[in-house]
């Protein structure tokens, strides 16, 4: 078994929301009990919609926010437990970030090796030229040109500012690099490139994906391990080919039969979602799920499901857990 | 009669450092009940197609074709008021950003109840029940409340339903819809699509849609306009294209989605869209195709059976479907 980087348990973030003044502030639950393990060399897929708290475990993980309760260490270290700044500062080295826009992620007034070579300013006390050649490794390493060095982000395409994404949260040399929906700004055939570059990266450089996303067709063939969820809850977690060949959850099911797919031989029955993702702030009682979900049954508004094991994989469903489906 | 004809239209932007041509002789026609989808990456001229259509470039575009006709009317020949008469009432069109193209500044009710006013006169009061009617049509739940509603109290997917109650408010003949799911999550993705092609069918619309997602256009359309920077490169029936594609940009286009893939390495095309100052001698695609030859590199090829190639291909290059 390969290090394990990044270990969470029960992992809960609340933010407290005001309504108005005289008015008691409320909790929104941005995410409620997520608890996964990650290695080496593997990449675990964060899958769920808009709202779900994908993005909030990925603040979690750059300790960018503390969680409000759970544990999580990385590296074998607590990171809430730990008061020591100096561990703290490398924790911080050892797991890096990736955004989804690469527009709005780069700094338009800085070049495009400042904008690399920031973090090794910010962390390390290197030499200047020590830096330069770091980051023309890096920038190579990445796919970009020598001469890219003195260039501002506007001159590049999408495809190419988030290599300069990438150069820059790697650059530390990370264990882990979060990927906040990496690809899904770009063009399908820039997406390939990407997702190629990071696959290479990972099997050079031996790194751990938090990978967040949407899409599911670049899920399945990216990820080792996939987490659902659904309003803050994960609601189905196991290895990749178990949960795309036998998803449990009611909401899984219905992500993969909304994706589209260009196999037009297999028309599949899609499973229809009415509406939309209810509000954190006022979320359903029972299963979160229940308002959309086709088996709900009257046991699904009144009690929460919890995660229970079925075969390879994970899920949180009463209908699972009664042996309705 | 195909209900939208265009031939040869062209579109050229005046730039500081010279003319760009975004769109190079494109012949379109989507005739009545039609989905039509239009595939490309960005840059290749999609959008701009569309917006010359609509009239709605800025003045830095110009704007030329051989002929373009809506239902019998010459959309070249007139001026600004008579294609104004047209636009947003026979020919409409749905933006990628639901968010940013309604206005923040006015509520949902008044935006689509502008468009009656616009276009058919009267009170705005008056159309209120028609935009309820609307509103419920595109499946928003509590129509009538929500007419009070500003778009920011709005989510993306029901920001996009509003866009759609205002586009199809006058019953267009034609529906330009530009990459409207791209910015929604894939479950909101699928109900917005389904409600596309429902509305299509009942409302006997024609339907261009507008996307970079082949997997979007194999759901939907039925005729499918493959554009690479500004060049029609293929046009032929959805169904052939999947199974067959004949130029070799369609075929990279399909072979790039990861549930093509055949190893851990997706199928990547390399290179980017050319702009303007790297546009290739020959074939535009020639950089970055796997296939091209000397006479690629050197002469622009020839428009035959609605394949812009040299050398179209005949069997698909060992594309194995995963089966599902």
């Amino acid at each position: 078994m390969s290090e394990q980087l990044i270990n969470a348990r029960d992992l809960h973030k609340y933010y407290s929301i005001k309504s108005g003044y005289l008015q008691p502030s409320k909790n929104l639950k941005a995410l409620a009990g997520a608890s996964f393990e990650l290695y080496a060399g593997k990449t675990l897929a964060v899958v769920g919609e808009s709202g779900c708290g994908k993005s909030t475990l990925a603040r979690l993980l750059t300790m960018i926010e503390q969680p409000t309760s759970g544990q999580l260490s990385i590296d074998g270290i607590d990171v809430a437990i730990t008061t020591d700044k100096s561990i703290k500062k490398q924790l911080r080295q050892s797991i890096q970030m990736v955004f989804q826009d690469p527009f709005g992620s780069l700094n338009p007034r800085q070049k495009i090796g400042n904008i690399i070579q920031e973090p090794l300013i910010i962390n390390t006390d290197l030499s200047t030229n020590e830096r330069h050649q770091k980051v023309l490794e890096m920038m190579e390493l990445v796919g970009l040109r020598k001469e890219h060095f003195q260039r501002y982000p506007h001159m590049f395409s999408g495809g190419q500012r988030q290599r300069v994404a990438i150069a820059r949260a790697l650059i530390l040399k990370p264990k882990v690099v979060v990927l906040d929906e990496p690809v899904s700004a770009l063009d399908v055939s820039i997406q390939a490139q990407v997702i190629n570059l990071l696959i290479e990266l990972q099997q050079e450089l031996g790194l751990a994906y938090v990978f967040i996303s949407h899409d599911l067709s670049v899920v399945r063939h990216i990820a080792d391990e996939i987490l659902v969820m659904y309003l803050g809850k994960p609601v189905e977690q196991g290895p990749s080919e178990v949960i795309f060949n036998n998803p449990k959850h009611p909401y899984t099911q219905a992500l993969l039969s909304a994706t589209p797919s260009t196999n037009i031989n297999t028309k599949r029955q899609r499973i229809k979602l009415i509406g939309e993702l209810p509000s954190p702030i006022n979320p359903p009682t029972g299963c979160a799920f229940n308002p959309r979900c086709q088996h709900a049954h009257k046991s699904c508004k009144i009690s929460e499901p919890i995660m229970e094991t079925y075969g390879e994989s994970q899920a949180a469903c009463l209908a699972l857990d009664e042996g309705r489906i | 009669m195909a209900l939208l004809e265009i031939t040869n239209l062209t579109v050229e932007f005046a730039t500081a450092t010279g003319s760009l041509r975004a769109v190079d002789g494109i012949n379109l026609s989507v005739d009545e009940r039609e989905i039509l989808a239009i595939v490309g990456e960005s840059g290749s001229g999609k959008s701009v197609a569309m917006l010359a259509l609509m009239g709605l470039l800025p003045w830095t575009a110009k704007v030329s074709a051989d002929s373009m006709l809506f239902d019998g009317q010459d959309l070249l020949g007139m001026n600004d008021k008579q294609r104004r008469k047209i636009i947003g009432k026979d020919i409409s069109m749905i933006f990628q950003e639901p968010m940013t193209s309604l206005n923040p500044c006015f509520t949902v009710g008044y935006q689509i109840t502008e468009v009656l006013c616009q276009h058919f006169g009267g009170k705005r009061r008056s159309y209120n029940n028609r935009a309820i009617e609307l509103l419920n049509q595109v499946g928003i739940p509590a129509a009538e409340s929500r007419l009070n509603s500003y778009p920011h109290q709005l989510s993306g997917g029901m920001c996009q339903r509003v866009m759609i109650a205002m586009m199809i408010a006058c019953q267009p003949k034609l529906l330009i819809a530009d990459e409207p799911t791209t910015a929604l999550d894939v479950t909101i993705q699928a109900q917005i699509l389904e409600l596309l092609i429902e509305l299509q069918k009942n409302h006997g619309m024609a339907l261009v849609l507008i996307t970079h997602d082949m997997a979007v256009v194999a759901e939907t359309a039925e005729r499918v306009v493959v554009l690479y920077a500004g060049q029609q490169v293929e046009q032929r029936k959805a169904e052939k294209l999947f199974k067959n594609p004949k130029h070799p940009y369609s075929e990279a286009l399909l072979n790039a989605l990861p549930e093509r893939a055949q190893d851990k390495l997706l199928n990547a095309i390399p290179g980017v869209v050319p702009g303007q100052m790297d546009r290739p001698q020959g074939c535009l695609f020639s950089p970055r195709c796997s296939y091209a030859q000397e006479v690629c590199r050197q002469e622009p090829p020839k428009l035959k059976d609605g394949i812009l190639c040299h050398f179209p291909l005949s069997q698909p290059k060992a594309i194995s479907v995963e089966s599902e």
